[in-house]
């Protein structure tokens, strides 16, 4: 029986198996930022231990930063103390830092990836669950508690029983207006934000194959969201051109040589996974969320379900639960309904790429007048490429406010925060209670819905304003 | 990490469906740099009015002085969401010990188990039947027998606990001592894979 792309990393990467128990599975590359680690540095220091492998740890500085005026000190002191922290734990035990002011400087799950970090073939761990992202270059990535980021401090491993595995396969071409984002709404809305739960993901398909590495990571990104331990695709082509002379990426023979390797990395014909879902492209929607997690979504011009339509009381109630927090009334649509905010960054969406898209869309009009726009590069190289091709003066021109790289409102661990009982259109991954700040209700969109709805104010479906642009 | 054997409780019920890490522990108090009292902020925007220590939610249960004990029951897909171990550690400094529901996320219980915090994965209709019981009634979790028990009833179901997790919850062992004791294998392997 062939091996899926899952099972040859995996099992290149097993150093023991425990009997009755999990594997220990060694960890090529450890991304660390400073809300999840410092109590992991503290627990080997305790222990008077040193990093084991310091080299295959990279910091950044992402979730708890300012996105303003990042030159001058943090102003609130825990937010403060906890990026000194960093600096002086990397300084202590030997780890390479990219924080605040550097030029490399990002959310984790963008520097990786753009610094060459992040490759084929590669176990990567890191405390947060949208490591998950890097799954996108054909690399087992996946999120730890930081528990075991002092695991893999103290021994580049950590214990993982082997999940399941589960393909998804996405044929055929795209609607106009339907991006990446879009087809991993769509999967999640199918299958819940449990459906994967115990399952590592592989996305394949011809869809799959035509997408870029940026719209690929999306969908990666929000393995998760559905429960998911990781998702990953095939290295191909695509993947092999982005990486080539990147800072990390190897150069001259070494990159003959790992080319060899990586192209090796695909799962086998005959390969059988434990569950299959297939999608049809053509069948996605550009899509919205209604409720208060990421599979209560829906086509953007569908109405919300009627909950007596349900049959699973516990899901009943989640909806009415739901629709409560988001003060959203069942069988209604949301097209045309105001929204008073629109973020876009986040690790999901905050690439070049994405920032092309919205300023393709947004060039030469402003804003709607009751709309705040905030736009976050996802990383200091993202905002020095996208001033390079003047997309900065595009949304500015727009009314947009753009900040500096950072985790900004998508957790709202920062100042950047959605206020209570406003609505949220936002790039990113979440739309829990309170996850862009206490009160605040959000609508998980593509980058294109989003910079449609900052320029009419109201939740707009994407094709409309296309055709008007024809 | 502290033994866990046994648990014998009265417990608390949160009947709702997947209850994110970020209802356990809002990201606004994630800027701590140990691991202590956490317990305090735990269900923070559920509890509180306008964030407010001062004016609890009566409705919520962990302000219901008719609830308590050392088990949270909830509903299914607990703790989906974010990686943040902080969940775990607000829910054990709260003075749980045990998390029971028919569907956990997989990165929270492995946070749970590396802190001493025993997930129980139980059917929907025992979960039903767990939430029927008044408020005095207490529940028995046994790690070694992997069963647990309403006590009013003796109605018992057994759960799923991987036998080497099982061994380190007995005996308050962690993963880390585990690891450091494979280091020879793990720079075996390092040379073997270059």
């Amino acid at each position: 029986m062939g091996k899926t792309l899952f099972d040859k990393i995996w099992d290149q990467h097993v150093v023991e198996k425990i009997e009755n128990g999990p594997s220990v599975l060694y960890i090529d590359k450890h991304f660390i930022h400073e809300v999840t680690s410092p109590q992991a540095f503290k627990g080997i220091e305790q222990r008077g231990l040193n990093l084991f492998r310091p080299k295959q740890t990279i910091a950044t500085a992402d979730h708890n930063v300012p996105t303003l005026n990042q030159h001058l000190p943090i102003k609130d002191e825990l937010s403060k103390m906890q990026v000194d922290q960093l600096i002086d734990n990397c300084d202590k035990h030997g780890v390479e830092l990219y924080g605040l002011g550097h030029p490399y400087q990002g959310i984790v799950h963008v520097i990786g990836p753009e610094l060459g970090i992040t490759q084929p073939g590669m176990t990567i761990v890191c405390g947060d669950s949208h490591t998950s992202t890097h799954g996108a270059f054909g690399a087992i990535a996946f999120g730890i508690g930081t528990s075991e980021v002092e695991m893999v401090f103290a021994s580049q491993c950590v214990l993982q029983t082997k999940p399941k595995t589960m393909r998804i396969n996405i044929e055929g071409e795209l609607q106009p207006g339907v991006v990446s984002k879009d087809i991993i709404l769509y999967i999640i809305a199918k299958i819940s934000a449990s459906g994967a739960t115990g399952y590592f993901v592989e996305y394949a398909g011809s869809t799959i194959r035509s997408l870029s590495m940026e719209a690929r990571m999306t969908i990666c990104n929000m393995s998760i969201e559905m429960g998911a331990r990781g998702g990953m695709i095939a290295p191909d082509e695509q993947t092999f051109a982005y990486m080539q002379g990147r800072a990390y990426a190897p150069k001259g023979t070494q990159w003959d040589n790992q080319l060899e390797v990586w192209k090796k990395l695909y799962s086998d014909n005959n390969a059988v996974f434990d569950k299959e879902i297939n999608i049809d492209a053509w069948a996605i929607q550009p899509m919205i969320t209604y409720g208060t997690n990421p599979g209560l979504g829906m086509a953007i011009n569908a109405n919300i379900p009627l909950s007596d339509t349900i049959l699973d009381e516990g899901e009943r109630k989640n909806l009415i639960k739901a629709l409560q927090y988001m003060g959203l009334e069942e069988g209604k649509p949301l097209i045309g309904m105001p929204i008073q905010h629109v973020f876009i960054g986040s690790c999901t969406n905050s690439r070049i790429e994405d920032l092309r898209q919205v300023a393709a869309l947004v060039k030469g009009k402003k804003k709607h007048d009751s709309v705040k726009v905030m736009i976050v590069p996802g990383s200091q190289q993202v905002a020095k490429q996208a001033h390079a091709e003047g997309l900065d003066h595009i949304f500015a021109e727009a009314g947009f406010q753009i900040r500096q790289a950072g985790c900004s409102a998508c957790l709202g661990m920062n100042e950047d925060k959605i206020p209570a009982g406003t609505y949220c259109i936002s790039t990113s991954n979440r739309n829990f209670e309170g996850r862009q700040g206490a009160g605040a209700r959000t609508l998980l969109a593509s980058p294109l819905t989003a910079a449609a709805a900052a320029i009419t104010g109201v939740v707009t479906d994407i094709r409309e304003m296309m055709n008007e642009k024809l | 990490m502290k033994a866990l054997q046994k648990i014998q409780s009265r417990f608390v019920p949160l009947p709702m469906e997947n209850i994110d890490t970020d209802q356990i522990i809002p990201a606004r108090f994630l800027k701590a740099t140990t691991r202590d009292g956490f317990g305090q902020n735990l269900f923070r925007d559920w509890r509180y009015e306008q964030d407010d220590t001062a004016k609890p939610k009566t409705d919520f249960v962990l302000n219901q002085a008719i609830y308590s004990g050392e088990i949270l029951v909830a509903g299914k897909n607990f703790g989906c969401g974010s990686s943040r171990e902080h969940a775990a550690w607000a829910i054990l400094d709260y003075g749980f010990y045990a998390v029971v529901s028919s569907f956990f996320a997989d990165i929270f219980k492995n946070n749970a188990l590396n802190n001493g915090v025993l997930p129980v994965t139980v059917s929907d209709a025992f979960l039903q039947k767990i939430f029927q019981q008044a408020s005095t009634a207490t529940l028995s979790i046994d790690v070694d027998k992997q069963t647990i028990t309403i006590d009013a009833t003796g109605e018992q179901e057994s759960f799923e606990l991987n036998p080497y997790k099982k061994t380190c919850l007995l005996n308050g062992y962690d993963d880390i001592d585990f690891l450091l004791s494979r280091k020879d294998t793990i720079e075996k392997f390092e040379k073997e894979l270059i």
